[in-house]
């Protein structure tokens, strides 16, 4: 019963989350300084999930094999290589420092 | 004619990227399914979270923490707090697309990390409603899928980790954001966020330091420009 409610609430919770950004009302996203946090929004956020989903677990900083997957991609991504390029390569740097 | 030609590899190469971006995810859900019914959720309840809440990251906080023996309101609030990004993604999202009717509750329930950033990476282009579409429907049909395998058969593939998975979303997100990226102001900026995020990891819950970079990475930008 528990079970359900946690996954009752989280699942509307973070749904609810979702429709949130849907109905600001237009005007309060006009203002050249609200459009200029919605740009640089998506930029700051997913920078500092790659940097939390590479360098942390949990709640402690943690160096390993996914740092070097992260290089790879950041030496790629500078050299314009594909996109696909760019993930194979990180990922099987990952995967060879961590069977290392 | 130049037009046509440029369109068609515009097609071609959000089609690619969706493709990789969904298929990079199933990992996760098989991951995701195995760790659920190991924290004895049932096979709809797994299914309800991968349909309705649609998250990654705040699906597996939610199991990972009550499989652990976590307490629930940690679970739903970890869970919670890590859901609060697609609300900001959302309100950009709204801002570039302008979705009306019914079609704001679809985009609204699929706006999450890998459909933001392909919308916001193609933006430049012309395409960022095909690529934020395709992405959805990519990631959206994949995780589905990948979750109820994994539930059913537990997680064949073994820890993301095994196959270096666990840095393909990271890959993507700095290849799609390569674009926004070119001025060094902005690079400054994302990496303030990146550091500013990791400094808080220790010291806030769990989905705190994301929100945490990100909004005072902007904050931050503000006054700069000032």
């Amino acid at each position: 019963m528990k079970l359900w409610l946690a996954v009752l609430i989280a699942s509307a919770g973070c749904a609810a989350f979702k429709l949130a950004g849907f109905v600001v009302p237009a005007r309060l996203l006009e203002s050249s300084i609200a459009r200029r946090v919605l740009e640089a929004l998506p930029v700051t956020l997913l920078s500092a999930l790659i940097s939390v989903s590479v360098f942390a677990a949990g709640n402690h900083l943690m160096l390993d094999s996914r740092a070097a997957g992260l290089a790879v991609a950041l030496i790629l991504v500078a050299v314009r290589a594909p996109f696909l390029v760019v993930v194979v390569a990180a990922c099987a740097t990952a995967a060879g420092v961590h069977a290392l | 004619m130049n037009g046509d030609a440029s369109d068609g590899a515009a097609r071609r190469r959000i089609r690619n990227r969706a493709l990789t971006i969904g298929v990079s995810v199933t990992p996760f859900g098989l991951s995701f399914g195995a760790v659920s019914v190991e924290a004895h959720l049932s096979l709809i309840q797994v299914c309800l979270l991968s349909l309705v809440l649609f998250s990654g990251a705040s699906q597996f906080a939610l199991v990972s923490i009550i499989g652990a023996g976590g307490s629930y309101f940690s679970a739903v609030g970890t869970a919670l707090l890590l859901g609060v990004r697609n609300g900001l993604y959302g309100a950009r999202i709204n801002a570039l697309l302008r979705p009306t009717g019914w079609r704001r509750f679809v985009m609204a329930e699929v706006t999450i990390d890998e459909s933001t950033a392909m919308a916001v990476s193609e933006a430049p282009s012309g395409h960022a409603a095909r690529g934020f579409w395709l992405t959805a429907l990519s990631v959206y049909v994949l995780w589905n899928v990948s979750t109820v395998i994994g539930a059913l058969v537990g997680n064949a593939l073994g820890s993301p980790a095994t196959s270096g998975l666990d840095v393909a979303g990271p890959a993507a997100f700095i290849a799609l954001l390569a674009p926004q990226l070119r001025t060094a102001r902005m690079r400054l900026v994302a990496l303030a966020s990146g550091a500013i995020a990791l400094v808080t990891v220790p010291i806030v819950p769990v989905g705190a330091p994301i929100l945490i970079g990100g909004l005072t990475a902007v904050a931050l930008l503000l006054v700069f420009d000032r």
